[in-house]
């Protein structure tokens, strides 16, 4: 599996983050999409879409089970990934590059886990 | 020999339970069973009012008198449910054929593409007469379809509406399980005339319900009101008539979303209710909200196409509180038969079926017109409603005096239903009896004109339906006798070997209790017929619901829930109606365990309940601080706790007792979920140990058999308390059920009165005489031995692999209930094997597999029910131990991890033959793993079938021929 990037942050929720600016690209970990199985549909926010922090905006479904995708930063969804949605396998195959799900941009970045915290989360 | 029963029923004798015992540890049964029960939960030895056991001859004699006392007349009521001729064929080969009626849901689907093809067949048929894109696998009934169909518009609608908009000519049972269902989940209905009202005035809605043709026959187009629903952001939710739709216009091609309704007149008989196939498509785009089974086309190993349940996170097993429906299995075999029903017809034979119908009903009417009789609808198909003023009463008297059962509408109206039978032709040419019956009541004379239908062309059918050759191709007898055999002998059933599903029961149906079922006297009694035309019937279930109400401790039962989901919500709506009579409308607070099957979860929030998780321990109990906290927390809104027991784990949890009382101190009440009844019959009782209501299983524990994936029924029994609020009908033959009080001997009765959760009184009655059959057999003693012997087995099954596999869960005394969890997890983390391969790797030897990951993912759960005998339960255990040794080879390098035995299961005919073997593994190896194979091999019928392809690429249609060349 491959290991959580030193330069990504990360929730307990097993999701990655990478900041650019004020704007949070947000995808699952590669140890979620593993738990998950074969992921067969992503259902995505619309874009233009207010998230607020911790709530559920998306799902991830795998054949034998279904994962929620929670909004790791309160913003505004200004990006989603069309590919992820057009062929779920991109899940299992490249979740910390091809498989990100949305960009959303925000005002206030929570405090998040490092990759050593996340890592620790789930030995 | 013995001609009891219970000898017959019971697979394993005394020699056969003493080696087991010996195995277990144990000198008896009884000392067994008081080793594993805990003490404070049994029951007192009470006199019983189940009759000593009859046997099988004496059982068909005493069932040929209750069958005596219904009377069998021309049903005429419609309503949903009409007269059908069942093709013999399809009796003989499908209803009575347990090839088919002895499956279990196609959760292996590499062992069920038999019946997984015919419901591809189903919804193929359903695709095509709706036009529509993608219909499931079968719904319960059609009342409880366009239930399903409200919450499916409210999930899907744009609109925040909270309306939902009703036709006033819905079939009548329909509205009233409507209402019953609407209120707890905050839907408003608002009743109108949809066919008449301009539709402007159709208020806002997240959805309009609209029957087609209408209860009174009335034929329209609803294309207008369709649009205007839409113009709202609302669905349109259209109950139609299959048979009609060979003739009319289909619901998609009007702009229907949802088409739902019955498959019943395409050959079930009418049963006095069910069971009967539902039905429910949809329109593209709303696949993922569909409640249900649904069978989709995948592809297996070697790339053939393959069938199997597609898109299951939908389900509730999965997604719990947030899953689309509660709804469990449905009506396989019913849609089975229905399905076949179309294929032995076709498209041609189906539409002059139906037109025949609607050519009776437009000569009747033109010669009701012209003697000066007013009919309500210049346009129907089959039904026709008939002003008679003041005089209705006298009519349907007078009609039922000839035999013949008409509707009363009101004081002025009358209405009846052509179909299948009633439109038969008579070969001399003469007016068919029931014409000359009719005549005589309504007072004409003379020759029906022939006339064409009164189908305005407005909404008659252009399009073509039915088109894949499946359903040109086995007209001939021979034809369709040979394909229900090709089909089934893919399938593994009961007849093949044992199923030991865990919390499935997958015990006899023995032939002497599937006689009745299709016995004219039981099969062909309409649900409304009066109650003293179904007296045989009534003394059947008053007597079902006194013997259930005495072995569960319970004061009144009602039968019916046609599934246990439908029995585990009735039960939370009996909960609620009795909170809120009590002032009590913010309890509302349903508290679940984590290890509860899913069900429990989407069915109170169906009730209107909010699902609060309580947490298990390490060893699969509840875990009692956890639950103390949360009823503390809840005080003052909990409703109820729902509590499975045995405990999903199959462990009989030592403290049950408190956790029941921390929540009567509470104020809430203990539902208690009756999956696992199987194990507790004869030695305790829900009712004793603080269960105010359960949901009983007919078809686990009282041996209905699973027909591939229903019918089910799922009795819910209940303390006095709750009786006012177990489900009623609007058209129930008679609303008081018998009351039980053993101890005082008290008579007496409980009126039912709350809204129904079935279309019909009754539920599924006409499979009713299975459970009467096996308790009139078995006695309370027969009842009480088949418990100890299915403990024995499972705690046989348990002892012999322990050393191979973990048995994960255990009781006092380290015993398990009537089902064993062995954990798999450790040999993966060892070998690499999953509980997947393990799975398919037992139909190569020729088994079916237990329970796959459920209470626990990576763990197989075994049943063997008290119907298998040692030799069966050897060849089980051998095969898991020889698995075993497998896996244990791939870990120390005798074979490659991806290249072995179990990675690859389960292997075909086919790929064992294939040219060149280029495997680690022999073909003997793959095939034939255990010698006794050689004679009694099953050989699967597809490799394994890629579940992610199925499901990323949905297919729930017939497929194309040139797809399996």
């Amino acid at each position: 599996m491959t290991e959580p990037a030193a330069d990504l942050h990360y929730t307990a929720d097993h999701e990655w983050i990478a900041v650019d600016g004020d704007v949070a690209t947000v995808g699952i970990t590669a140890y979620a999409a593993d738990k998950l199985g074969d992921v067969v549909y992503v259902d995505l926010p619309k874009v233009g879409a207010t998230v607020s922090a911790s709530t559920v905006i998306g799902e991830i479904e795998s054949t034998k089970s279904v994962g929620e995708l929670f909004a790791p930063v309160a913003g505004e969804v200004i990006e989603i990934n069309q590919a992820v949605v057009d062929q779920p396998d991109l899940v299992n195959a490249d979740p910390f590059g091809d498989a990100w799900m949305i960009k959303v941009r925000f005002t206030e970045l929570p405090t998040l886990l490092t990759a050593a915290e996340y890592a620790a989360l789930t030995d | 020999m013995t001609d009891q029963f219970a000898d017959r029923h019971i697979g394993t004798d005394s020699v056969a339970q003493l080696a087991m015992l010996e195995a277990v540890g144990y000198d008896s049964i009884d000392a067994l069973m008081d080793a594993a029960v805990p003490t404070a939960i049994r029951q007192a030895e009470l006199p019983s009012t189940i009759p000593a056991p009859a046997t099988e001859r004496e059982t068909l004699a005493e069932l040929r008198a209750l069958a005596d006392a219904n009377t069998v007349r021309r049903s005429m009521i419609g309503l949903g449910y009409y007269g059908t001729i069942t093709p013999a064929v399809i009796q003989r080969n499908v209803l009575e054929n347990p090839s088919w009626y002895t499956a279990y849901t196609p959760y292996q689907p590499e062992i069920s593409q038999g019946r997984l093809e015919a419901l591809i067949n189903f919804q193929t048929m359903v695709t095509d007469l709706t036009g529509l894109h993608t219909a499931n696998a079968s719904m319960l009934d059609e009342g409880t379809a366009v239930v399903e169909g409200m919450l499916l518009a409210r999930r899907a609608s744009g609109s925040i509406s909270n309306v939902f908009v009703i036709d006033a000519d819905l079939f009548p049972q329909t509205k009233a399980l409507l209402r019953g269902r609407a209120e707890p989940v905050g839907i408003e209905l608002v009743e109108l005339e949809l066919a008449s009202i301009s539709t402007g005035s159709i208020p806002e809605s997240f959805g309009v319900a609209i029957q087609y043709p209408g209860a009174s026959g009335r034929l329209w187009d609803p294309a207008a009101v369709v649009e205007a629903a839409h113009a709202h952001g609302g669905l349109a939710v259209v109950a139609a008539d299959l048979l009609a739709l060979t003739l009319v216009t289909a619901p998609g091609e009007f702009g229907a979303d949802v088409a739902v309704g019955t498959t019943q007149r395409f050959g079930v008989p009418m049963g006095f209710g069910g069971p009967h196939a539902g039905y429910m498509a949809v329109r593209a785009g709303l696949e993922r909200q569909l409640p249900g089974r649904l069978v989709g086309v995948s592809q297996d190993a070697d790339g053939y196409p393959a069938y199997r349940l597609s898109l299951q996170t939908r389900e509730q097993h999965i997604r719990r509180e947030k899953a689309t429906s509660n709804i469990c299995t449905a009506q396989v075999l019913l849609a089975v038969m229905a399905s076949m029903y179309a294929v032995y017809h076709g498209p041609g034979g189906l539409t002059r079926i139906a037109r025949e119908v609607a050519q009776k009903a437009a000569g009747y009417a033109a010669k009701l017109v012209a003697a000066g009789v007013q009919v309500e609808h210049a346009n129907f198909f089959d039904t026709l409603t008939v002003h008679i003023p003041r005089r209705a009463d006298l009519i349907v008297r007078a009609a039922r005096e000839r035999g013949i059962l008409l509707h009363l509408v009101d004081a002025d109206r009358v209405s009846f239903s052509f179909d299948e039978v009633t439109a038969e032709r008579t070969t001399s040419g003469a007016i068919p009896q029931i014409e000359a019956d009719l005549d005589a009541v309504f007072g004409l004379s003379g020759a029906a004109p022939t006339t064409d239908a009164a189908i305005p062309r407005e909404v008659r059918r252009t399009s073509d339906f039915l088109t894949h050759p499946v359903f040109t191709t086995h007209h001939s007898e021979t034809a369709m006798m040979r394909y229900l055999k090709y089909l089934a002998d893919k399938d593994y059933a009961l007849d093949r070997g044992m199923i030991p599903l865990g919390s499935c029961t997958m015990k006899l149906n023995a032939a002497t209790e599937m006689t009745a079922v299709t016995w004219p006297e039981f099969a062909n009694i309409h649900p409304f017929a009066p109650g003293a035309d179904v007296e045989g019937y009534l003394v059947m279930i008053s007597h079902l619901e006194t013997w259930l109400a005495e072995v569960t401790g319970y004061d009144t039962v009602s039968l019916q829930p046609n599934a246990g989901s439908q029995g585990e919500l009735a039960g939370l709506l009996a909960i609620r109606g009795y909170h809120r009579s009590r002032g009590d409308v913010h309890r509302t607070t349903c508290l679940i365990p984590s290890s509860a099957h899913g069900t429990n979860a989407a069915s109170a929030v169906l009730a209107g309940m909010k699902v609060v998780v309580v947490a298990c321990d390490e060893l699969g109990n509840v875990d009692l601080d956890d639950l103390h906290a949360k009823v503390a927390e809840h005080a003052d809104d909990l409703a109820a706790l729902m509590i499975t027991y045995p405990s999903t784990h199959g462990v009989y949890e030592h403290e049950i007792r408190a956790i029941t009382d921390a929540v009567h101190d509470a104020g809430g009440q203990v539902y208690v979920d009756g999956a696992n009844l199987n194990a507790l019959l004869g030695y305790a009782r829900f009712g004793d140990f603080g269960g105010d209501v359960s949901h009983l299983n007919l078809h686990k524990t009282f041996c209905i058999p699973h027909g591939g994936g229903g019918p089910g029924v799922g009795p819910v029994a209940a303390k006095a308390h709750l009786a006012p609020y177990l489900p009623g009908h609007p058209m129930a033959q008679v609303a008081q059920h018998p009351a039980f009080d053993l101890t005082t001997g008290a008579a007496g009765e409980h009126e039912h009165l709350g809204a129904p959760v079935s279309a019909a009184p009754y539920g599924s009655p006409s499979i009713l005489p299975i459970s009467w059959a096996y308790v009139r057999m078995m006695g309370a003693d027969g009842l009480r031995r088949a418990t100890g012997a299915a403990v024995l087995s499972a705690n046989y099954i348990a002892a012999r692999l322990r050393e191979h596999f973990p048995v994960l869960y255990a009781g006092d005394n380290g015993l398990v209930a009537h089902e064993c969890v062995l954990d798999l997890r450790p040999l993966r983390d060892a070998t690499g094997v999953t509980v997947d391969d393990v799975a398919k790797r037992l139909i190569d030897f020729g088994l079916h597999s237990p329970t796959m990951s459920f209470p626990v993912a990576g763990t197989l759960m075994v049943e063997p029910t008290e119907s298998e005998d040692l030799g069966e339960l050897d060849r089980f255990v051998a095969a898991m131990i020889a698995i075993k040794a497998e896996a244990d080879a791939v870990a120390s390098g005798v074979w490659p991890a991806d290249d072995n035995p179990l990675v690859h299961a389960p292997h075909t005919a086919a790929s064992a033959i294939v040219g060149e073997w280029t495997h680690a593994y022999t073909r003997e190896q793959a095939v034939y793993p255990i010698a006794g194979l050689v004679h009694r091999k099953y050989w699967p019928p597809v490799r394994r079938i890629d579940q992610a392809y199925g499901d990323r690429n949905l297919m729930c249609e017939c497929p194309p021929i040139s797809a399996f060349a």
